[in-house]
Order: C-alpha cells, then structure tokens, then sequence
C-alpha cells in the first residue's frame, strides 16, 4: 500500500508541475484505515482543490498542504476601498483564518473572495450557497493581475525586442522566427481575409488581444501558472474591449442595418430593431462564453484525471489516467491556440461587419457566426 | 450563472482593462509598427526582386531572339552571297566560253579565209606555171608540127575542136 502511495504520489507530482495542480501530499502519512472514509474524504478534497484552483486568489500559491495548513509560494498585496483605501499583505488573512481588522473594520477572506464582517468573523450563507456579506471594493493585485501584469511584460518585452532585430537585418531571429509567422497569420489570414482593405486600422487590436489570449492559454497551462482565461472577468473584459472597437469601427451602413434594416417592410424593420441590437450584444457575449468556458473545461479536465488517481489507487489507474492527463494537456495546448484564433477570428468578424460597405445584393452580414 | 456573477471581481476587471489598453497602445508603438513595417518592407522587396528576376529574364529572352536574329540574317545573307557569286561564276564561265568560241571561230573563220587565199595564189601560180609549161611544151610541139604543112592545119582543126568544146 504504501509502496503504491509512493508510485501514485512521484506521478501526481509529476503532474502537480505539469497541469498546475497545487495539491497537497496529504496522502503520504495516512495509513489505510477505513477505505470508504477515506475514499469520500479525498473525493471532497479534490472537489475544492478543483473549485479553488478554478477561482482567482490572493495568494501566488506553488504548493500546498492542507492537512498542516501549510502553503509554500507568496502572498499578494490586497487593496481594497472601503471608506478609504486600505493595503495590507494578503498573509494577514492567512489564507482565510484570520480576521483582518483595519481602521475598526473587520475583514474575512473566503473562497478568494473579500468580506466586511464584524469582528466575530463570522459569515452569513445566503440562499444561492453565496455569504450574504458586503463585499468591499477590492483592487487587490490577485493571482490572475499578478500573472496577467507577467505576461504582459513578457509579451511587450519578447515584441518589442523582435521588432529591434528587423533594424539591423531582414529576417527575425530566435524567438521571432516562431512569431513572425504568427504575425503574419493574424494580418493577412485573419485581419487581411476578414476586413478586407482597411484592416491596418485594426491590425494592432487583432494582434494584441491573439497574443495576449495566446499566452495567458498557455500559461494556464504550464506549472504554476493560473488559469487567467478562464476567469470570467478577464474574458469580460477581452469581448467588451471587441464590442467597443466594433462600435468605433461601425460606418452609416452598419448602423442603418441595426436600426432600419433596408428593403423589408416597416412593421418588420420595427420588429427588427430589438432583434439586431440583441445581435450586437450577443456577439461578445458568445465570445466572452466560448472562451470561458473553453478554458475553465480544459482545466476542470485535467484536474479531474488527476484527481481520479487519488480516488482509485491502484497502479493501473494511475499510470492510466496519468495517460489521460498528458492527453488533455495536449488538447489544452491545441485548445489554447484554437481559442486565441477562434476570438481573434470572430473580432475580425465583426469588425468586418461594422465597417462593411452598403452592398448591392441580398447577400449580407447576417451569416456571421455567433456560436 | 450566480456562481459566474459571484465570480466577477471588479478589481481584476479594472486592472485587466487597464493592462490590455496599455498594452495594445505600448505594443502598436513599439512592437507592431515597427515588425509589421519591416515585413510590409520586406515583402515589397521581395516582390520587386521577383518582378526584377522576371523582367531580367524577359529581357534575356528578348536577347536572345534577337541574336536568333541577327544569326538567321546573317546566314541568310551569306547564302544570298554565296549564290551571286555561285551565279557570277557561273556568268563568267559561260562569257568565256562563248567568248573562247567566238575567238576560235574567228581564228578558224581567218584560217579558213587565209588558206583559201593561199590556195588561190597557189592556184594561181600553179596555173601560170602550168600555161607556162603548156606554152613551152605547145612552142616546142608547134616548132615540130609547124614543119609540115597538114600537121600545121591538123593543128589548127583540133585546136578549133578543142576551142568549140571548150
């Protein structure tokens, strides 16, 4: 049994660095005393390691150890307005025990999330499962803006020096060489295909938000990386920034479809007004979901193969589902290049409706796809 | 969906606004500008070298047909030479010919005229020799026949008879 443990363990921790999976080795002291206890226990703890590595925190945690409530990695510094700003380390709520008080308030951490509570530390659960307690204003550099901030840099710092290489010589070099490519992809096959001639203007949008989709995938994937897009404020943001470049980039044609949509009838250009401005929002909206979900799936996946081995136990199953997960972090890497090219894509889209000249045939915007 | 509202934090949502503007207006100044210009430069220089190569070649093509050219003119000219002086030649030989006839017809025709004339005089000669002779051989026989009267008009009857057969 033990020697079992160990095998499974070596391989969890394997995949703990692969699949960005802070688990903890709890299971290496416990003695195989009652199974279906212990089944249940572990099955519990996978669930909320899953629901927890899902959600954003305040914590840049590599690894974890629940039975002594022990973390390695680093708190992230909490700014949250409250009747004015407040910052302190995220250490002070040592990862949910304590209750913070600052300035006479009371703080609880629970879940990721921030709570005013009173000095107790007590939260009320409402209805929905969700603490009822007011949530104060937090601007707190998280897990997913600390990360975000990194590839950020990264992805400025790896451009910026591509572009000072094509100032001496004509081709790229290094990374570039990968790059460039890709570049050139998302101009002439996805900006350049879509938009058609004016696509310059919006060349840097499109490259911006592929690369920025591109890497924040791909660091969800590696090893203490967090799953950024697959939070669904950062996907918010991503789809509301395509909305409002659409809008901006919206001409009298695409504008007098939405409100009077030429050659019908007017009852039905009345009856097609609602239905069209639903179309301009469902548009980010479908974008903001696919890609969501998406990557939340990817990561609920990996870590549900990972998680099996612990349920089951036995060395089949463990080198079976280890297989599994390498085979869902492969489709994780296909998916993480597939989503940044199906956002990308569809932002071009609908780029390319807003800005699209009056035709003269019936053949017109209205096949864009929004699944 | 109340887990997904529960879940969105205006704190990320502002911060990651702000990143991703910053970032797309840093990186249009800095990295797509200047990358995509280069390779904007770069294929417009490839395309003009192709278009180069494609006119170099047209041109060599163009060259070529041109020495084509010239090298069936110039052969055709020499055949053209070669045929006048084929034909020259020929002239000239048939000229000479007729001329080398003429020449030896002139010179049979002047033989012809100046043995004729030889001819004559030697005729001519023969026959005063021979009226010579026939007189010296007619004197020696008149001298003997003249002795006698009836061989002298014998003489003269033949002589009558030769004369009317003459």
């Amino acid at each position: 049994m033990r020697k079992k443990n160990i095998l499974s363990l070596l391989v969890v921790g394997f995949l703990a660095l692969v699949f960005n999976f802070s688990f903890a080795q709890e299971n290496a002291d416990q003695e195989a005393g009652e199974p279906i206890d212990e089944k249940e226990e572990v099955k519990e703890e996978i669930e909320e390691a899953v629901d927890l590595n899902l959600l954003d925190s305040h914590y840049f945690t590599l690894f974890s150890d629940e039975e002594a409530n022990k973390h390695y990695g680093f708190a992230l510094p909490v700014i949250i307005y409250d009747e004015g700003v407040k910052i302190f380390s995220a250490a002070e709520f040592d990862h949910g025990n304590k209750v913070v008080e600052k300035d006479g308030k009371h703080y609880v951490y629970h879940n990721s999330k921030i709570y005013s509570t009173d000095a107790s530390g007590e939260l009320i659960i409402g209805d929905n499962g969700f603490p009822t307690n007011k949530k104060p204003l937090d601007f707190s550099i998280t897990r997913n803006v600390f990360v975000t901030i990194i590839t950020a840099i990264l992805i400025f710092f790896v451009f910026v020096s591509m572009a000072k290489t094509y100032k001496t010589q004509q081709l790229p070099k290094g990374i570039g060489r990968i790059l460039e490519p890709m570049i050139v992809f998302v101009r002439d096959d996805i900006a350049k295909e879509s938009i058609g001639p004016k696509y310059y203007k919006y060349v840097n949008f499109l490259l911006t938000i592929f690369f920025l989709i591109l890497f924040l995938n791909l660091f969800g994937l590696v090893p203490f990386g967090a799953n950024v897009t697959g939070s669904i404020t950062v996907t918010v943001v991503l789809a509301l920034l395509t909305f409002f470049v659409t809008q901006f980039a919206g001409n009298k044609n695409y504008w007098k479809h939405i409100f009077w949509f030429p050659d019908v009838h007017p009852i039905v250009k009345i009856i097609l007004i609602p239905i069209e401005i639903l179309g301009m929002l469902t548009k980010p909206f479908s974008l903001m979901i696919r890609l969501f979900a998406n990557m939340t799936a990817g990561q609920v996946m990996g870590m549900s193969f990972i998680g099996f081995i612990f349920i089951f136990k036995t060395w089949v199953a463990g080198v079976g589902f280890f297989g599994f997960s390498i085979f869902i972090g492969v489709l994780g890497l296909v998916v993480a290049f597939l989503q940044a090219y199906i956002f990308t894509l569809l932002s071009a889209l609908y780029i390319a409706a807003a800005v699209e000249e009056e035709h003269t045939s019936e053949e017109d915007t209205e096949e864009l796809p929004i699944v | 969906m109340e887990k997904l509202i529960n879940d969105f934090s205006f704190g990320l949502f502002f911060f990651q606004l702000g990143i991703v503007i910053i970032l797309i207006l840093l990186l249009k100044k800095y990295a797509w500008g200047p990358i995509l210009s280069a390779i904007d430069n770069r294929e417009e220089g490839i395309r003009k070298a192709l278009e180069a190569a494609e006119s170099a070649r047209l041109e060599m093509e163009n060259l070529k047909s041109d020495n084509e050219k010239l090298m069936q003119e110039a052969r055709e000219e020499r055949d053209q030479l070669l045929k006048e002086a084929r034909e020259i030649k020929q002239n000239m030989i048939a000229e000479a010919s007729t001329e080398a006839e003429e020449k030896a017809n002139d010179m049979i025709a002047k033989a012809k005229a100046a043995i004729q004339a030889e001819k004559q005089t030697a005729m001519a000669d023969i026959q005063a020799q021979m009226a010579d002779l026939s007189i010296e051989i007619a004197e020696k026989m008149v001298k003997s026949e003249l002795s006698n009267k009836d061989k002298q008009m014998q003489l003269v009857d033949n002589m009558l008879k030769e004369v009317e057969l003459n």
